[in-house]
């Protein structure tokens, strides 16, 4: 029994691991993506040799993320049949079909396209070229659509039926599965959130980079209208996200009301009717006792909570999770009897669903003020170098969102694997040794540092050298590798 | 068996098969970064060779792991679960190995690129021999359990004949990129290349004996299917003396290569045939998993088999015409030649 432990938490914490490095990735690529090919039909339609330059710049990092992307993509393809084979047998009929689906109607096409957009500046017109860079990104875009499919079969499953002579759910309505009122929650809030990644990363490095610039250097410009695009696309992004994230919380509390009453704080039922105001309080601070699970400490706001949950100023009821707790040992003590508990771990998914509420309202100011002070006429932006620093800082505020983002959708999703169906501690492979996962966890967690390392270093070099850099170079004539074949032919 | 199962069976054979003709080659040309490669000009023309390419090649692979899961989640579970580290050496090559071409092409100084292409050059040799190690263990017998759990020991997947899987399928990988080089590159690499080829092609028929001998020890592929077994073997033979012929003695280009591929593609062919219509093979019999066994529902089937109708031809389409755009014959040293 011990051991069983050991690799159970073994597992989850690579899947935890592995799946929050891979989510720092995806969206930085798919949202460059949107960027570079933004700012390549710039080029295609005002014929302005800056926005070939932008796109191809930008589209070095793209690069770098991408590459990084695929292959930490490439263990989430795999890792359910080495750590979680139990899963994979049960709900391999469905799953199992939207991952393949995945792999052969977007993973092809980003893949073809990103070489051929990457190898052929020079060879095709520029109103084709842009073709690929739009590929690739819907491409990676639809992907993310395949992979959110199985996951909220995960958080929401429908469209099965279990065969008890295969001992498996099988798959009954494949429409069903693309119907799923989860996904379409869940795919257009992952998507807009690509975009703020990219708004921001774009924006923040540019910042950095006019911080170094000196007055008058032709980059100035390059930079801040770098700026100006990435913010729009980030305001988008932003505005989808807050749409998005709003109805995604309303409709959990029918779905998945613990996830909801532990984001929200609420332990004991309110009931709007039994209070002086006829409103919910919102917790902005709240601490639970991870053991009693009760509340010992919070600040409220009155109203919010009715605002948010029930659309209107008074009125609703939020379920909390003592309640929820009987409610379910009820509905399945006896069909999962050896479920202990159905709490979630609530002081996490409580500060990480207000990291992503406070840190997309604050990004959006900022970029408001931003986009203020980049305006064509002001030198603005370029006298207030604190505000440079803040908006460079700021690269890492939409990573941070994406992570909590992440921990809330799966840890609130506690102590099932697919709700309602398979508990986390079914799923697991039986045949996995500790030492197996202990190996593959450490070296998986050195093998991320050094790729991510080399990854944010690489990025940062290109950005120092510049957009120019390879024109400079030419000029200068110092081929960087012209000594090396000189010398090895000799 | 349904007539559903079987194409799904032939699929995923199809599917590897497409991948290691595919990628085959992408392995075979990482392998030169360090064996053929001399200077940078070289290493800079080894990458343009496949650059726009190697990416797509690598997602047949994940599209038939992804097959496995959809068609057969029974054999998936216990393959991936069971061949927990060589999967996970596989794994971890493929991730090093996918960095490090972006990574090359990024480094400020020439020592940075070469230290990634150095890691290309040797996760380009543990790739394809994992997986060969993997293919003959899944087929010489495991010790799986009722429930179709296999905990494959040290000894289970280290044996002669998984050990020449491994080096026979690193081995036709390298040959078939040398025949690439040829295709693809022209200056001295080529001439290298031929130079290699002319050892390589005897060692490689040699290393295919001892392969078919031992596939009669460690397998019942021989015992059982006789006349189909020994006829692919065949096959596999005239396959690499013809290439052998055509390539050092004829100077020809595009045949070698396809028949390069072609052998990479028959050694799965002959997994698979010998496998039917088992999909992995156990110590005991009574545990061996099959294709009944382990495959999906008819219902998931018939989707996935609309949506392959609709989505692989289009995708054979555009990666067709992506190899027609790069078709050109890369020139490394311009001035040598």
């Amino acid at each position: 029994m011990v051991t069983l432990v050991g690799i159970l938490d073994l597992a989850r914490f690579q899947f935890a691991m592995t799946t929050i490095f891979h989510f720092f990735f995806v969206p930085m690529s798919i949202g460059l993506g949107v960027v570079v090919s933004v700012m390549e039909t710039l080029y295609v339609i005002k014929k302005d040799e800056m926005y070939k330059k932008m796109a191809q710049f930008w589209g070095k990092i793209f690069l770098l993320s991408f590459a990084v992307g695929v292959v930490t993509g490439l263990i989430q393809e795999f890792q359910f049949g080495m750590n979680w084979s139990a899963y994979s047998r049960y709900v391999g009929d469905i799953f199992g079909s939207l991952l393949a689906i995945e792999a052969l109607v977007a993973f092809f096409a980003e893949s073809t396209f990103i070489g051929l957009w990457s190898f052929t500046w020079d060879r095709f017109k520029p109103g084709v070229h842009v073709l690929f860079i739009w590929i690739t990104t819907i491409g990676s875009a639809i992907s993310s659509l395949w992979i959110l499919a199985a996951n909220s079969f995960m958080q929401n499953p429908v469209g099965y039926a279990i065969d008890n002579h295969m001992g498996r759910a099988q798959l009954v309505s494949f429409g069903a599965l693309l119907k799923n009122k989860q996904l379409w929650v869940q795919f257009p809030h992952v998507v807009v959130g690509t975009l703020v990644t990219a708004g921001f990363l774009v924006a923040g490095m540019s910042a950095f980079k006019l911080l170094n610039l000196k007055k008058g250097d032709s980059q100035i410009l390059f930079f801040r209208k770098s700026i100006n695009i990435a913010l729009i696309i980030g305001m988008i992004g932003i505005a989808g996200a807050l749409v998005t994230g709003d109805r995604h919380a309303f409709d959990l509390q029918s779905m998945q009301p613990m996830k909801y009453a532990a984001m929200e704080g609420v332990d004991e039922t309110i009931k709007s009717s039994d209070r002086k105001d006829k409103a919910q309080p919102w917790s902005l601070i709240s601490v639970t006792n991870p053991d009693t699970h009760k509340v010992i400490a919070k600040i409220e706001i009155p109203y919010v909570l009715s605002i948010l949950g029930h659309h209107s100023l008074t009125g609703g009821d939020t379920v909390g999770t003592t309640e929820l707790e009987k409610q379910f040992q009820k509905k399945y003590g006896k069909t999962h009897g050896d479920i202990k508990n159905y709490y979630v771990p609530e002081n996490t998914l409580f500060y990480a669903f207000r990291v992503m509420a406070v840190g997309a309202g604050g990004l959006l100011m900022l970029a408001v003020v931003a986009l203020w002070m980049n305006r064509k006429k002001s030198q603005l932006i370029l006298t207030q170098r604190w505000f440079l620093w803040i908006l460079g800082i700021c690269i890492y505020v939409p990573f941070a969102i994406n992570t909590a983002g992440w921990l809330v959708t799966e840890l609130g999703r506690y102590p099932w694997v697919v709700y309602g169906l398979m508990p986390i501690s079914d799923a697991v492979s039986p045949n996995v040794s500790v030492a197996s996962l202990l190996i593959s966890n450490i070296i998986y967690f050195l093998t991320f540092a050094v790729i991510g390392g080399v990854m944010v270093w690489l990025a940062r070099r290109t950005l120092h050298a510049g957009p120019y850099a390879e024109e400079e170079a030419q000029l200068s004539q110092s081929d960087p590798y012209s000594h090396l074949s000189e010398g090895s032919e000799a | 068996m349904s007539t559903l199962e079987i194409v799904w069976f032939v699929l995923i054979g199809i599917l590897w098969a497409g991948f290691f003709f595919l990628e085959g080659f992408d392995f075979g040309i990482g392998m030169q970064f360090v064996l053929n490669a001399r200077d940078q000009k070289d290493r800079d023309a080894l990458y343009q060779a496949i650059g726009p390419n190697w990416d797509a090649n690598e997602v047949w692979l994940v599209t038939a792991g992804g097959a496995m899961f959809a068609a057969f989640p029974f054999w998936y579970a216990s393959l991936f679960s069971g061949f927990y580290l060589m999967l996970f050496i596989v794994l971890l090559s493929l991730i090093y190995r996918g960095v490090s071409f972006e990574f090359r092409e990024q480094m400020p100084t020439i020592q940075g690129t070469q230290l990634w292409e150095r890691l290309i050059a040797l996760t380009s040799f543990l790739v394809p021999f994992f997986l060969g190690m993997i293919f003959t263990a899944m087929v010489s017998g495991t010790p799986i359990d009722a429930q179709g759990n296999l905990s494959a020991g040290f000894f289970d997947y280290v044996t002669p004949f998984t050990l020449v899987g491994g080096v026979a399928v690193s081995l036709m990988s390298y040959v078939h990129g040398l025949n690439y080089t040829r295709l693809r590159i022209d200056g001295p690499l080529r001439k290298r290349a031929m130079t290699q080829l002319k050892y390589l092609y005897p060692i490689l028929l040699a290393g295919e004996a001892l392969f078919a001998v031992l596939l009669f020890f460690y397998t019942d592929f021989i015992q059982t299917k006789t006349i189909l077994i020994l006829i692919l073997l065949l096959t596999l033979v005239l396959t690499t003396v013809i290439g052998w012929v055509l390539a050092v003695k004829k100077q020809q280009e595009i045949v070698p290569f396809i028949l390069s591929g072609l052998a990479l593609i028959e050694v799965v062919v002959l997994l698979f045939a010998g496998l039917f219509p088992r999909v992995m093979v156990a110590n005991n019999p009574l545990h061996t998993l099959k294709i009944v066994t382990t495959s999906s529902s008819a219902y998931t089937l018939k989707v996935m088999t609309i949506v392959v109708l609709i989505a692989l031809p289009i995708t054979l389409g555009y990666q067709i015409w992506s190899f027609w755009v790069f078709r050109k014959r890369i020139v490394s040293h311009k001035v040598v030649e």
